[in-house]
């Protein structure tokens, strides 16, 4: 009885595990606009990126300002690789990045081991 | 535009002043600190046509680039007592878009952090209103300092929790091992459950203070959705602290007497283990950014300028486009520029990676950061602060080592479902070992599902190529190499032809004497001085070439009277009351010189791919000379270089078929591509690419710039100062060959320190997590401790990082070191 108990347990932690990490889509936030047209979103970096889903319009400049908020050197640097940027974050100070999505689509953000994710998306 | 007070994007129709209606404000707040001090914010530019003024915010570049907001760094002079910090803060705080002043007395130093990007100026202004002067602190050596000294206090706080947990350890040790050590209380005596007590006490501070960092780490991974190696070192010893506090204080639970047991030791050791392991990988990595140190480290600090005919030394960010900088033996030359008098032997080599110093002379262009060895020189200052090509390098190589190498792409896919992988395998052990495993198999259940938790190792797998390309980028730089990124880096290793552009790279691309011949009377010596003598003035490029020629010979050379240039033929001029005239045989025949016996000498060295021109003197053949294109003295060394790498070595050039062979075989070309005109140099390289090569390019950077775009790796030749850093994948800051080879070798040296990581790496993962959960036990009966997959792990990423380290050991190989 308690085998078949610990299994379901088990099951369903698996299943959770799952939902979690890969199945449950984050909403996202919207990013601002500035005066100059450029949408901007301020990102806090600790443990991950926050938010970690940015929505923006394709085809209009975008700027990312990071601000690290801990010690930890995994997230010393930030990566999007699809724009062939990356920025040193030093702790405590914004550091802005800035592209433009040309087409709609999601483009990833991460520190240089690929551990802390974010995204873009453009619609 | 910009709101003057804080520097925050407004839209406009937003809150103006009068008076003012250029200017926009964010908030109410700025427009009344506005209205009180607009000289503070805002200067008049221009007045309109209607007389009225046009004002401009002030809030200069310098703060622009500041991105908004930031911490600022100012040095505060004038603070006699501890009174004064606090009207240094106050003052500093009530700046709008400051939201935080802190100033250190014994630093004489002042922090502000700015949500907005404040002018420095307006914050200089705050202080000096209070009192006291204020300036900004140098950014660069102020943050690399800052790091330093950050990543050192978090080395020491690990070590310190390190030693704790380990201290915390031993007892634990000896406590859990009744049938290995002797005088341990019986199982199941008071006496040991006592002890069992006091360990659970003693471990709550190793699992809170020594291991915090792993369950902050993984709350704050979790509440991004994702799970790192804090979440497995955090899941793991936490699991196994609460089986055995349970067992303890609820004995009850476990009906069973064998599941009465206690897994302290795990907490601690495993705990300890991993610390330590952080901090040797922490100091580790410190070590691979030790090249892009070493190139921060060769700024000058200091300056020392003519400012109205006295030497004064200066700040080196002081230093203006146009100061005249004076320079000593021994001093570092603080900015780029250009001789202006003296002479001097200078070391370029932590630029260039040349070992040889070079010589300066009027006229020619000096490196930042490069040091002065013999003579004083003078020269002009012709780039300062972020435009030197020091400061471009450190851009580019921090940038570089910012990207990713394409293999890195593979592994990011892999490791984004890695860890929550790892917890399904951990809930998957621990439900067959508690369906099928021996008695008691809950034990068995919990400790193997500890051990999975524990060996898997993430970082491993993140650290293998970024660190590499770290070391590699890094290395690269130190030798003259800039790298622009891991693509190009990793591309490089896979290179089978190398194509080389002929002019400014195989040769120096400035003309020099070849050949001279004399006539009858005359001797070579005489011939070559004659003709120097009238090209004296010339500023031809043949004429100046056959001066140098001259003057390295040590000839003392007359002044020439009468100079005259006959365009397209040559010129005319009066030497040592001699008339001397050199150029083509039609300019001999117009002057009546009858030259027939030069002209088979003329077709020879035409054949060649020389330049010759006739000399005559009074009428009469007296010589002829020669001047060409001339090999740089280590083609043909980096040529074999790069043969021995087992490359194919094209060369592209206008030349002529013959004359291009003969350049080829002289410096060992495999395959020559002549008279190919400037712009059909791209197409000669897709058609290579097209025969299914994978084809570098090496050029000038300028004129080649198609061609090295359409190459798979395009390597662009630096000379001087004038690097085209912008044209190339990889810029040869050295203008010789012999980078092409070093950089294959480099990258190849690179791509086999990734591999060997990243194979490493997920042999230790996909071998020891099976292991971990006891995939041997059924067979063999071994089962793996959870303190040995805690050292396991522990060690697995200082291994990786220390394997990249390596690398630092790079050196190009040299004719000599290979057999």
């Amino acid at each position: 009885m308690d085998v078949i108990l610990v299994n379901l347990a088990g099951l369903s932690l698996i299943g959770l595990i799952v939902w979690y990490f890969w199945l449950s889509k984050p909403t996202g936030t919207l990013a601002g606009v500035t005066g100059d047209g450029v949408q901007e979103a301020f990102i806090v970096v600790k443990g991950g990126y926050s938010p970690d889903t940015i929505r923006v319009s394709a085809g209009r400049p975008v700027r990312l300002v990071f601000n690290r908020q801990e010690a930890d050197p995994c997230s010393e640097r930030v990566v999007l690789d699809a724009f062939g940027l990356s920025a040193e974050l030093p702790q405590g100070s914004n550091v802005p990045v800035e592209f433009t999505p040309r087409e709609a689509g999601s483009y990833e953000f991460a520190c240089q081991m690929g551990m802390l994710r974010g995204k873009v998306v453009a619609t | 535009m910009r709101d003057p007070v804080c520097g925050m994007t407004v839209g406009a129709g937003g809150r103006t002043v009068d008076g003012y209606p250029e200017l926009g404000f964010c908030s109410e707040h700025c427009r009344t600190e506005f209205s009180a001090h607009p000289e503070r914010y805002a200067r008049r530019t221009d007045v309109d046509s209607m007389g009225s003024e046009i004002f401009e915010a002030r809030v200069d570049d310098r703060a622009m680039s500041m991105a908004g907001s930031d911490s600022i760094h100012l040095s505060v002079e004038g603070m006699t007592c501890a009174s004064c910090v606090s009207t240094v803060e106050k003052a500093l705080s009530s700046v709008p878009g400051v939201i935080d002043a802190r100033v250190n007395f014994a630093a004489n130093s002042a922090t502000v952090d700015t949500a907005v990007a404040v002018p420095i100026s307006v914050l200089t202004e705050a202080v000096a209103a209070a009192g006291y002067r204020a300036e900004e602190m140098e950014e660069d050596i102020d943050t690399s300092d800052a790091e330093r000294v950050e990543s050192e206090r978090r080395y020491r706080l690990l070590m310190r929790k390190f030693w704790f947990a380990a201290l915390v350890s031993l007892p634990v040790i000896y406590f859990s091992y009744p049938e290995i050590f002797p005088g341990v209380p019986e199982k199941g005596s008071t006496a040991l459950w006592w002890i069992w007590v006091a360990m659970g006490i003693v471990t709550i501070p190793v699992l809170t203070w020594s291991g915090s960092q792993f369950f902050t780490g993984a709350w704050a991974a979790s509440r991004h959705r994702s799970a790192n190696m804090h979440t497995l070192i955090a899941t793991g010893i936490s699991a196994a602290w609460l089986y055995s506090t349970v067992a303890v204080v609820a004995p009850g639970f476990f009906p069973d007497e064998m599941l009465r047991d206690v897994f302290y030791d795990v907490t601690a050791v495993v705990t300890a283990l991993v610390v330590l392991g952080t901090a040797l990988e922490l100091r580790a990595r410190a070590r691979t950014s030790e090249a892009m140190k070493k190139l921060i480290g060769l700024q000058a600090k200091t300056a020392r300028v003519l400012r109205e005919g006295t030497e004064v030394d200066i700040p080196v960010n002081e230093v203006e486009v146009g100061d005249v900088v004076v320079v000593r033996p021994g001093e570092k030359i603080p900015v780029d520029g250009q001789v202006v008098s003296g002479s001097s032997a200078v070391d370029e080599s932590m630029v260039t990676g040349e070992p040889i110093p070079v010589e300066k002379t009027e006229g020619t262009t000096v490196i930042g950061a490069t040091i002065n060895r013999t003579g004083s020189f003078r020269f002009r200052a012709t780039r300062v602060g972020r435009d030197t090509m020091l400061a471009q390098i450190i851009r580019m190589v921090r940038d570089a080592q910012g990207s990713k190498a394409p293999i890195q792409r593979t592994v990011d896919k892999v490791s984004g479902y890695f860890v929550p992988a790892v917890l399904i395998i951990a809930v998957a052990t621990f439900m067959t070992w508690y369906t099928f495993g021996p008695s008691p198999a809950l034990v068995y259940a919990v400790i193997t599902m500890v051990t999975v938790l524990v060996i898997a190792c993430p970082c491993a797998l993140g650290l293998a190529t970024p660190t590499s390309l770290m070391v590699g980028i890094g290395k690269g730089a130190e030798n003259g190499i800039l790298i622009r990124s891991g693509d190009a880096l990793e591309t490089a290793h896979r290179i089978d032809t190398v194509v080389v552009d002929k002019t400014g790279t195989i040769t120096r691309g400035a003309p020099s004497l070849t050949d001279i011949i004399a006539f009858e009377k005359y001797t070579e010596d005489e011939v070559l001085r004659l003709a120097a003598s009238a090209e004296k003035g010339s500023e031809h490029p043949l004429g100046e070439s056959i001066v140098r020629a001259a003057a390295e010979r040590g000839f003392v050379l007359s002044d020439p009277d009468r100079f005259s240039a006959v365009p397209g033929h040559g010129i005319e001029a009066v030497v040592d009351d001699r008339r001397v005239v050199l150029g083509t045989l039609k300019l001999m025949a117009d002057r009546g010189v009858s030259a027939g016996a030069a002209e088979t000498r003329l077709e020879e060295l035409s054949e060649q791919g020389k330049t010759a021109m006739v000399v005559a003197v009074d009428g009469e053949l007296a010589g002829v000379v020669a001047v060409a294109d001339t090999l740089k003295e280590d083609s043909t060394e980096a040529i074999a270089r790069l043969h021995r790498l087992g490359l194919e070595v094209v060369m592209l050039t206008g030349d002529n078929h013959r004359t291009a062979k003969a350049i080829g075989d002289q410096v060992g070309i495999d395959r020559v591509l002549a008279e190919v005109l400037p712009d059909e140099k791209a197409t000669q390289i897709k058609l290579l690419q097209a025969e299914g090569k994978t084809v570098a390019m090496v050029g000038d950077g300028i004129n080649d710039a198609p061609a090295l775009a359409q190459a798979d790796v395009g390597l662009a030749m630096g000379t001087g100062t004038d690097v085209a850093m912008e044209s190339g994948d990889v810029t040869l800051v050295k203008g010789s060959l012999t980078g092409v080879a070093t950089s294959i070798e480099l990258s190849k040296a690179t791509m086999r320190n990734i591999h060997q990581n990243l194979v490493g790496a997920f042999a230790y993962n996909t071998l020891g997590i099976p292991i971990a959960a006891g995939l041997l036990y059924p067979a063999f009966g071994i089962l793996l401790s959870p303190l040995i997959a805690g050292a396991a792990m522990a060690f697995s990423s200082v291994t990786v990082v220390s394997n990249a380290n390596r690398l630092r050991r790079f050196k190009p190989t040299h004719r000599e070191e290979v057999s």
